[in-house]
């Protein structure tokens, strides 16, 4: 109010609506701890002690666990062989895809491979691609899950386009991910002796029991003018089609290794095993490389250093960085909470200087 | 008024509105009392009690202040949301997901937490219209006394019609706007109140037409007639009886009332941060665009060249038309998660959160008055912490508001200089009991030149109440001299003078205004006869027209003498009239009066004809008190780096006073405040009223200039729209604005500014309803910015950020991902884990968040230059912003090469690896969202903790459902150790680097034999082999039109 002395609006109190309006306002807000934003807190300080236990604590703890993995890791005993050049006559060499795309050609070839250390059983057998994009949206989308399932579903092959239908009647398994089904196959052998390949068991159990129906059975599968893969045998029903179940669930990676069958009996070191390939599968129209692989496994799965190797270098760098911090601590302490780091009292103090 | 009663027809100023002074003609004429009106355009025809004629003519008096209908609430509602940008945003990527060929995801990952969102605000909404839908019916249904058929009937409020006569009670509100037709006064006055239009609390007193003077209770019940009146405006004035009855007839009902006229929704208020935001928002829409394009091009490309090779993806040599537009689109779907869809409904319910704190603060309620602080805008908190600029009013607000006589100067006599007390200088009292001429008149003039109304209480106490805390002070100081002001029947006044009755008979008043800065009332001594014209006003107002002759060089000292303690003056004159020049004047007042055009002006210009040659009697001086802990408060926030203006409508010298007391400026010599460039740093100036409107008109740069350099200002003798201006100036230079006031005068400014405060004090609740908040004491603003802005702020841009990050942290991934499948736009995230992600997962803790507090609340007080970090924007600029998106870039890359190289080879299978991916982001928000957390209550730990666990078990649930895509992925993964052990390994990853940028740093600077050894393994070669061939691809494409050929 800032005329003087003048009539500008102003009412003392004991009037009505003073204190009508103090009503309005004095409705007590309720107390509480949560309401005063007054909870008891714990305010945990980043003293140079806290810091430099939790890092060497981090680093105490990373060591150990990365030489576990690592040592698992190289526990593994692993073969792996690229055999898509090699599997190729060198009368081919230049003309690859004319080579996989022909029937006339013989696509068997031999191979040896040495067991460098022991392996003991079950040893996976996996086939490896590369340069496979198993992930590419076109691919991924063209199948149908509802068919897969049940019987019931045999029609439901919208989202499989190119590969849904051959004239009107649908194709069991639809979609580009069955038609271009894996197709090479293996054989081992010992001293001539041949190793027998189990199946059981490379296929997720609970996709061969809700994924793939056993009621479902190929119906027109790779029968179109074009064949993309492996044919599957129209008696089997999809649920025991373990091959197929295992490519459907397909790689997030263009580089991925598929499980092809398990060895269930141990393999000595230095025995040589002796593999013929059917090479049927066309990795060489876009250069994909193919590979057999042969492993053991650990605790950690299968051979693969990068966890070991990541845990030891955190661990390393948490042990060095506790280590420099002890050392920035012990000469250049600073005591916790001076004010005079404060920006505003450093600037005051340049001032005065 | 009302001396006249004889004449049939007259001119009587009946106030029912102020603004609306129109002229009204009374007749009356056989029994019937009817209207005319003789100059309007637009009007409406009032028939009174004629229950047959006009009912249907205007609406009922149903009060409705819903914004929707039960039938226009789900379009119009839809309407407002879709309204704003990032909703239509929303809707066209939703609406692109329904074309099955481009969508990553199931659609339903876009549309759930869109109807979630669609469906919080619009409860929200429905939840406020409800409320104003109750207290409507509330008011709708009281119950009121109304004659109808000539009979008294009680009926609800909503009922009333225009023309019905309607009855009140004392302390009865009015329901609608009346036109008063008789009261219990035998006088027909009749006390208003109109603390619930305009917020002031006084009393208004309203006189009913003379045509209805003392026409009988029972006869008004079959009064009939005619007013006219114009239609419906929106000019707020009501009034509240006083009485024990008073009638009056309805003329404006319903939604047309001048209170439901003037209803309007103010402005949204657009905050710093909600401005920086936008900003960033569609920098970040900016960036989705180019990266959309970068990899729509490149997709296409790679699908061109590369993907033709790939046999199984079996592309068709000719695509439809759209086929380039494809993948472009798939990619604007998968970045569309790059803007949080949620930010919107988490803001809001963060900034509700912060308004209730404030509501609920204990240590901001006003003991003495139990009034506590009131955040009626909650969307602005923020705001508070980054305040630049403190406009503050003096009175009422610096100050208690609570006027006290403290000093006089009868007649060059100095009264109470001595004590401090002029009520105690027995020199005064002593003067009074001999009857001293001069001190007479000047206690006369105290006590009758006002429009206080004396009322006695039950117990025979008299009451004053006054428009003004000066005029009360002056009148009670005048009573404690025995110059008691017992009672005021309509224009005859009573005072009891040591025991003797005087009467004076009140001609006219001539009322205050803000330009004539002085009020005078005429009046007639009854026991002679004279008539005298009494005044009193600023020094400015009256010491000019002195009587030519009298000395008032003693006068003009003591102003400056009570100035500088900072006391408020005012200086009372007196002047006899001559019979005939009263009369004369008379005629021509009467006449100003009742002008139509320039009303105003035109009584100003009347009202000098006869204020002059005043005899001066002398001066009061009345102190008005600093309030408690203002001068602490302002020097606290001086610290924290906050300049204050001070705009007051007082004298120079008592704000310069009120100035210093409270810290304003540093105590220096007078001289150099005045023109102060002492320092560069600390420069203040003082300006009044005449010299900034000068300065505003013609050189509006260099006060500009001026501004920008001052911390301190002083505006004296400022009108409030130069209040307003002066604020509107200083938002110009891009500053951060708070005005705080009390009165109604403050409310210009108040709106104008960035927060507008309102101290909810003696003045009334105008300021504090029009401001964005409101708080019982000054001192209480250093609470509310330190504490509640600094925190709103801060927590704010935490959460702000925070969403973007964990937005772009996923999308970022996607797109990392997109690069290992051929570029294709394949979504690595199931639409479930897509949604969740969104919805759950990543809004709880973060929400949560808002409990934290950096820094206790005693060391922000202590150390008030905290807020230095605040007011400059460094916690949230496109600096923190680049480093949050630095973080969330690198933890991408993190979560994504230790996802594809952990799960590799063997175990890549899409589901597992996206899982391994997802979890990681949570894994790794969980720790982010604790270490930006300074202090854990049990609620944040409970929230993010609990949330980490929900996701597993959500997930575990999720994973039970065999048509689903994760069907027992989760399962299968919390059984490999390797999967928990590259849980950790995420994590580890937060620990040894905090702040954003040195990670990003470190990660370069790694050692490049090791990052080809362990890093670049298969996987990443495609990614990095993927994106040169697609950068290069992308280069020669766009090349190869002319403009490579021009080199």
């Amino acid at each position: 109010m800032n005329q003087k002395g003048g009539t500008s609006s102003a009412g003392n109190g004991g009037s009505k609506s003073s204190s009508s309006a103090a009503n309005r306002n004095s409705k007590k807000p309720k107390y509480s701890r949560f309401t005063q934003q007054e909870l008891p807190a714990c305010k945990p300080i980043l003293t140079p002690g806290w810091v430099i236990s939790a890092f060497i604590a981090v680093g105490v703890v990373f060591i150990p666990v990365g030489l576990a993995s690592l040592s698992a890791s190289e526990r593994v005993v692993e073969i792996a062989y690229r055999y898509d050049r090699t599997c190729v006559p060198p009368d081919y060499r230049k003309n690859l895809v004319a080579y996989i795309q022909s029937t006339e050609t013989n696509k068997t070839c031999l191979l040896n491979l040495t067991v460098p250390k022991q392996m003991k059983h079950p040893v996976y057998i996996y086939y490896h691609l590369d340069n496979f994009y198993q992930n590419h949206r076109r691919y991924v989308k063209s199948r149908s899950d509802k068919q897969l399932r049940s019987r019931e579903y045999e029609r439901d092959t919208s989202s499989c386009a190119p590969e849904a239908t051959l004239g009107n009647a649908p194709i069991v398994p639809c979609g580009l991910v069955a038609w271009s089904l894996f197709n090479d196959t293996y054989q081992f052998s010992v001293n001539d002796k041949s190793l027998k390949v189990s199946k059981k068991d490379i296929a997720w159990k609970s996709d061969q029991k809700r994924k793939f129906g056993s009621d479902v059975y190929p119906k027109n599968f790779q029968i179109g003018g074009l064949i993309g893969g492996a044919k599957l045998n129209s008696s089997i029903p999809l649920s025991e089609q373990v091959d197929l179940i295992v490519w459907m669930r397909t790689a997030a990676l263009p580089t991925f290794r598929k499980l092809f069958g398990k060895i269930e009996v141990d393999l000595e070191a230095n025995q040589t095993i002796s593999v013929v390939i059917q090479n049927n599968y066309n990795t060489y129209s876009f250069g994909g490389k193919k590979k057999l692989v042969l492993s053991t496994t650990s605790w950690t799965g299968g051979k693969n250093d990068f966890l070991g190797i990541a845990y030891l270098t955190v661990g390393g760098l948490c042990l060095f960085l506790a280590i420099s911090f002890i050392l920035v601590y012990v000469f250049k302490p600073r005591p916790l909470g001076d004010p005079s780091y404060l920006s505003w009292n450093r600037n005051s103090a340049v001032q005065m200087n | 008024m009302g001396e006249d009663r004889n004449f049939n027809i007259r001119h009587s100023p009946v106030r029912y509105t102020q603004e609306q002074e129109k002229q009204r003609c009374w007749k009356e004429a056989k029994g019937s009392v009817q209207l005319f009106f003789a100059w309007s355009d637009l009007r409406r025809y009032v028939y009174i009690n004629d229950d047959d004629l006009v009912q249907e003519l205007y609406c009922d008096n149903r009060i409705s202040n819903r914004k929707y209908s039960l039938f226009n609430f789900v379009p119009k509602n839809l309407w407002e949301q879709f309204s704003r940008f990032m909703n239509q945003y929303f809707l066209l990527i939703a609406c692109l997901q329904l074309w099955s060929l481009i969508t990553p995801v199931n659609p339903a990952s876009t549309w759930g937490p869109l109807i979630f969102i669609f469906a919080v605000s619009a409860t929200k909404e429905a939840w406020d219209d409800y409320n104003r839908y109750l207290s409507d019916k509330k008011a709708n249904e009281k119950e009121v006394w109304v004659v109808k058929h000539g009979i008294k009937k009680h009926i609800q409020a909503q009922h009333i019609h225009v023309g019905n006569i309607v009855w009140l009670r004392e302390n009865d509100e009015v329901p609608c706007d009346l036109v008063l037709l008789g009261t219990s006064d035998s006088q027909g006055l009749c006390f208003a109140e109109t603390s619930a239009l305009d917020g002031e609390t006084d009393l208004k007193t309203r006189v009913i037409p003379s045509a209805c003077m003392g026409i009988d209770s029972e006869l008004l019940h079959k009064i009939k007639g005619v007013i006219e009146c114009p239609n419906p405006d929106k000019d707020i004035r009501r009034f509240d009886a006083n009485l024990q009855w008073a009638c009056g007839v309805a003329v404006y009902t319903g939604n047309e009332t001048k209170l439901g006229m003037s209803r309007g929704i103010p402005e949204p208020k657009l905050t710093a941060v909600d401005a920086m935001i936008d900003k960033l928002t569609g920098a970040i829409f900016v960036f989705q665009i180019v990266v959309v394009t970068v990899l729509g091009i490149a997709g296409n490309i790679w699908k061109d060249t590369e993907a033709r090779k790939q046999w199984y993806v079996a592309y068709p040599e000719e695509g439809p038309w759209y086929e380039l537009l494809v993948i472009p689109l798939r990619f604007e779907l998968l970045c569309s998660i790059m803007i949080p869809i949620s930010i919107k409904v988490s803001l809001d319910f963060v900034k509700s959160l912060y308004a209730k704190f404030i509501d609920w603060d204990h240590e901001m309620i006003d003991q003495e008055t139990g009034v506590s602080s009131h955040a009626t805008n909650t969307a602005i908190s923020e705001d508070l912490g980054q305040v630049e600029y403190i406009l503050t009013d003096k009175t009422g607000t610096l100050t208690d508001n609570k006027m006290i006589f403290k000093r006089c100067c009868i007649g060059g006599i100095f009264c109470g200089n001595e004590c401090g007390d002029a009520l105690k200088d027995v020199v005064l009292h002593g003067a009074v009991s001999n009857g001293s001429p001069d001190v007479l008149r000047f206690i006369t003039v105290m006590a009758i030149c006002n429009t206080v109304i004396p009322t006695r209480s039950k117990s025979g106490e008299i009451l004053y109440k006054a428009q003004s805390q000066d005029e009360e002070a002056l009148v009670k100081a005048a009573a404690c001299l025995h110059m008691v002001l017992v009672k005021k029947n309509a224009n005859v006044l009573e005072i009891n003078f040591n025991g003797s009755a005087i009467h004076f008979e009140v001609l006219d008043t001539l009322e205050f205004t803000s330009d004539r800065k002085r009020m005078s009332v005429v009046v007639k001594d009854c026991q002679n006869g004279k008539i005298i014209l009494l005044s009193k006003g600023a020094d400015e107002a009256i010491l000019p027209y002195a009587l030519s002759g009298q000395e008032i060089r003693t006068f003009t000292e003591a102003v400056e003498q009570y100035a500088q303690l900072g006391l408020r003056t005012l200086c009372l004159a007196w002047r006899e009239l001559e019979e005939d020049e009263y009369r004369e004047w008379s005629l021509v007042f009467k006449e100003a009066c009742s002008a139509l055009v320039d009303r105003e002006w035109r009584i100003a210009e009347v009202c000098q004809r006869i204020e002059h040659d005043l005899e001066i009697l002398g001066v009061t001086a009345i102190e008005d008190r600093l309030q408690d802990g203002v001068p602490e408060a302002i020097e606290t926030l001086r610290k924290a780096g906050i300049n204050f203006w001070m705009l007051t409508g007082d004298k120079q010298s008592t704000a310069i006073q009120i100035a210093l007391s409270c810290n304003f400026v540093s105590p220096e010599p007078k001289g150099q405040i005045l023109i102060t460039i002492a320092e560069p740093k600390d420069v203040a100036f003082v300006i009044d009223g005449w010299a900034l409107e000068i300065v505003l008109k013609h050189y509006r740069r260099a006060f500009t200039e001026l501004a920008m350099l001052s911390k301190t200002a002083i505006c004296c003798r400022v009108t409030p729209s130069q209040k307003a201006q002066v604020v509107e100036l200083l938002k110009l230079c891009e500053y951060r604005t708070l005005a705080i006031g009390d009165g109604g005068n403050d409310v210009r400014m108040i709106q104008q500014a960035d927060i507008g405060v309102g101290i909810s004090g003696r003045e009334g609740l105008q300021a504090a309803r029009a401001a964005d908040y409101s708080i019982g004491k000054f001192r209480f603003l250093t609470r509310l910015i330190l504490v509640h802005g600094r925190y709103s702020y801060i927590r704010t841009v935490f959460l702000s950020q925070y969403s973007f990050y964990k937005s772009l942290i996923i999308c970022f991934i996607q797109i990392f991902f997109s690069l290992v499948s051929g570029v294709s736009g394949t979504s690595l995230f199931n639409s479930v884990s897509l949604m969740a992600y969104n919805v759950f997962y990543t809004s709880v803790p973060v929400l949560v968040s808002v409990l934290d507090k950096d820094l206790s609340e005693r060391t922000v007080i202590q150390h008030p230059q905290i807020l230095f970090y605040c007011q400059a924007g460094r916690l949230f600029n496109p600096m923190t912003f680049a480093g949050w998106f630095g973080r969330s870039l690198f933890h991408a890359i993190v979560v994504f090469v230790i996802s594809i190289h952990a799960h590799g080879y063997e175990k890549s299978e899409m589901e597992e690896v996206a899982m391994v991916a997802l979890s990681g982001c949570i894994w790794l928000q969980a720790f982010v969202v604790t270490l930006e957390t300074n202090s854990f209550t049990i609620l944040q730990l409970l929230a993010i903790w609990g949330n980490l666990l929900s996701f597993y078990i959500i997930n575990l649930i999720v994973s039970t459902i065999p048509s689903a895509g994760m069907y027992t992925i989760m399962f299968r993964l919390c059984r490999q150790p390797s999967y928990w052990i590259t849980m950790f390994l995420f994590d580890s990853f937060l620990l040894e680097l905090k702040s954003p940028s040195p990670e990003l740093i470190v990660f370069l600077l790694y050692p490049k034999g090791i990052l080809e050894k362990f890093f670049i393994t298969e996987q990443t070669k495609h990614v990095i082999a993927n994106w040169m061939t697609c950068l290069i691809l992308a280069i020669l494409w766009c090349n190869r039109g002319h403009i490579g050929y021009q080199h």
